[in-house]
């Protein structure tokens, strides 16, 4: 499995996009009919996570965390190894040991996830430092939400990397959702790109389920990032469309609201834009979405026939 | 031999491992500041100046392990590492394992601890056990200067991530290092004074406190062997219960708190695999179950002292 690198083709976002909404629907199902641990979903912010990877080159890290499985897929994890990992299965990218919680795969990248909301801007500055001293070309990318925005590493990890200017995108997909509590309660304002001028980063704020939008603007801060070597952080609005995780009914969530967003589910809004411009045909549109099920039902076939680990491995990979 | 202090130890092991591998850096609170002469062999961008936040110089730290690097950090004072627990616990400890064997974080973190300064317990918390506790993580606390070099230098060559405690009370205490390349390999305890009738087991500065008390029971007619851990994590179990095997009697001393301390582990892995051998009863000798005073008499008094472990080593007599 290689890393997937764009090259611009729109419909190819509209794909990743499917597939990702496919895989997590799909694992939710799963969830509820047949007891599979249940994931923490990124339903609703599949654009952000798209529009960021698919501005990435090859050489480019990512750091992710809790909700990966949009960033994981479209950096061209195979859906099959990830439910894999989710369902505890020795086939997973990490042994069925992650769990869907901290999937890591070095091999796309993809480094170091950490569950800790705000673990990973911790990790971040210290790949950053790598890539500087070491002189490797690729940008660590870290994406977080707007609950570690809150947490007080992101704060020394903006202040560090900005103080040693290190080749970090920090991107906040900020998702209105703390776990269980709402962005509103917990800061005033509604801007977290805003907390990045004090400590001398630049940043931009982008309509994170426009995918086009998204791609653009972090080619823009990458662009800025690799010429200038220093950090940028994008903030990315969006909305968590479903519960914190599986299952959760979202009892506590304003039914308005939530309708509100879901007008602007990302998925729709791009199909229509494409159907409209003529780019996509309602034939091309529903063989994708065949491709994203056949897929995914692939892969939960891989899933299921993997076996789960030897018991042995429950005291292996603790020390090098 | 080349006679120097710890701190003198530390800035040769130091020199010799950054001078070895350009992947060796050093990190922290004022390490540029005041390891001026590591800033001049080996520049700035290797020796770094941090803010005063734990959290992101340990954060950096595991992430640079993982992807290249070979950070050594100084958090100062063990306490401080409440700051950094995410990190190196979180993350360092579990991140391989979580990972399926992806990435190996060979980093070290430094911290000072223990009595001699008066700092009061937000300076000196004897925290080692803590770290013992944590999956991934290796412990490491020396009690002899030529350990301070040794058992840096094999730290910072080992592929995980690596708790080097520093006795603040050994901090400017003196002695010989052999010439030439000196490592000591973790894992290893070592019999610091041979001894037939009792063992006295323990690391850091209450190793010389054993050594004072095997003197005195010396000059009374006891034969007391004193093993110095050196490394908490992993345990030396092999030599710990060679040497109760023969004696027969064991006494554990350390000045971390008694309460689920590294004492208990040792006296519980004497029970589980010499218990036949036993002549009489475990014991251990720890500090209180209370925060490190600053007041002298206080401090002093919270570390096990020559004459407890005399008494003690006299009741297992009978």
């Amino acid at each position: 499995m290689s890393v997937n690198t764009y090259d611009g083709r729109v419909q190819d976002l509209l794909q990743t996009m499917l597939l990702i909404r496919a895989y997590e629907e799909r694992a939710a199902a799963l969830q509820a009919e047949s007891g599979v641990p249940g994931t923490c979903t990124s339903v609703g912010q599949e654009a952000s996570a798209v529009g960021v990877v698919a501005a990435l080159g090859a050489d480019d890290l990512i750091l992710t965390n809790h909700r990966s499985a949009g960033h994981l897929l479209a950096r061209g994890a195979d859906p099959g190894r990830l439910l894999a990992e989710v369902m505890g299965r020795r086939a997973g990218y990490c042994k069925g040991k992650s769990g869907s919680l901290h999937i890591s795969a070095k091999e796309l990248g993809v480094i170091l996830t950490s569950t800790i909301v705000g673990g990973e801007l911790a990790l971040a500055t210290g790949v950053g430092l790598s890539q500087k001293m070491l002189k490797r070309p690729g940008v660590v990318v870290c994406f977080f939400g707007d609950g570690a925005a809150c947490e007080g590493r992101f704060h020394e990890s903006l202040n560090l990397a900005a103080v040693w200017q290190l080749p970090i995108l920090y991107v906040c997909e900020n998702n209105q959702w703390q776990a269980f509590v709402h962005r509103r309660e917990t800061m005033l304002g509604d801007s977290i790109a805003s907390w990045a001028t004090p400590y001398g980063i630049d940043s931009a704020t982008v309509d994170g389920n426009d995918v086009e939008q998204v791609r653009a603007l972090a080619t823009e801060a990458l662009d800025s990032i690799r010429a200038s070597g220093r950090p940028f952080l994008l903030e990315t609005r969006t909305y968590r469309l479903r519960g914190h995780f599986e299952p959760d009914d979202q009892a506590y969530v304003d039914p308005d609201e939530l309708a509100a967003w879901r007008a602007r589910d990302p998925l729709p809004r791009l199909q229509a834009r494409l159907l409209e411009s003529g780019q996509l045909d309602a034939r091309a549109l529903s063989a994708m979405e065949s491709d994203a099920q056949r897929r995914i039902d692939a892969a939960v076939a891989f899933a299921i026939d993997s076996p789960y680990p030897a018991i042995d491995e429950l005291v292996t990979d603790v020390y090098a | 031999m080349a006679h120097m202090t710890v701190q003198e130890a530390i800035d040769q092991a130091l020199a010799e491992e950054m001078a070895r591998d350009p992947s060796v850096l050093l990190l922290g609170e004022g390490v540029a500041t005041k390891r001026r002469a590591l800033v001049d062999a080996f520049g700035a961008e290797r020796v770094r100046n941090t803010p005063l936040a734990e959290g992101i110089i340990a954060g950096t730290a595991v992430g640079a392990a993982a992807t290249g690097l070979r950070p050594v950090i100084d958090l100062l004072f063990a306490p401080f590492l409440c700051y950094a627990m995410d990190e190196l616990v979180n993350s360092a400890g579990k991140l391989r394992y979580l990972s399926g064997g992806q990435f190996s974080f060979p980093l070290v973190t430094m911290a000072m601890t223990g009595a001699g300064w008066g700092v009061g317990a937000q300076h000196n918390h004897n925290v080692e056990a803590w770290f013992a506790h944590a999956p991934g993580l290796k412990v490491v606390m020396p009690a002899s200067v030529a350990d301070f070099k040794g058992l840096l230098k094999a730290a910072i060559r080992d592929q995980n991530p690596v708790l080097f405690f520093i006795d603040i009370g050994l901090a400017y205490t003196s002695g010989d290092i052999p010439d030439g390349e000196h490592l000591v390999p973790l894992g290893q305890a070592v019999v610091r004074r041979p001894g037939e009738a009792v063992t006295l087991i323990s690391y850091a500065k209450t190793v010389a406190v054993c050594e004072q008390a095997a003197q005195t029971l010396a000059g009374q007619g006891i034969s007391a062997e004193v093993i110095d851990l050196r490394t908490l994590k992993p345990l030396d179990e092999a030599s710990i219960l060679a040497s109760v095997r023969k004696t027969g009697r064991a006494v554990i001393v350390h000045e971390a708190s008694r309460s689920g301390g590294i004492g208990a582990e040792v006296a519980a892995t004497i029970g589980e695999h010499a218990y036949d051998a036993l002549k009489a009863p475990v014991l251990r000798l720890a500090g209180p179950d209370a925060p490190a005073p600053a007041s002298y008499p206080l401090e002093q008094a919270f570390v096990p002292q020559p004459d407890a472990v005399v008494a003690a080593v006299k009741r297992l007599l009978g």
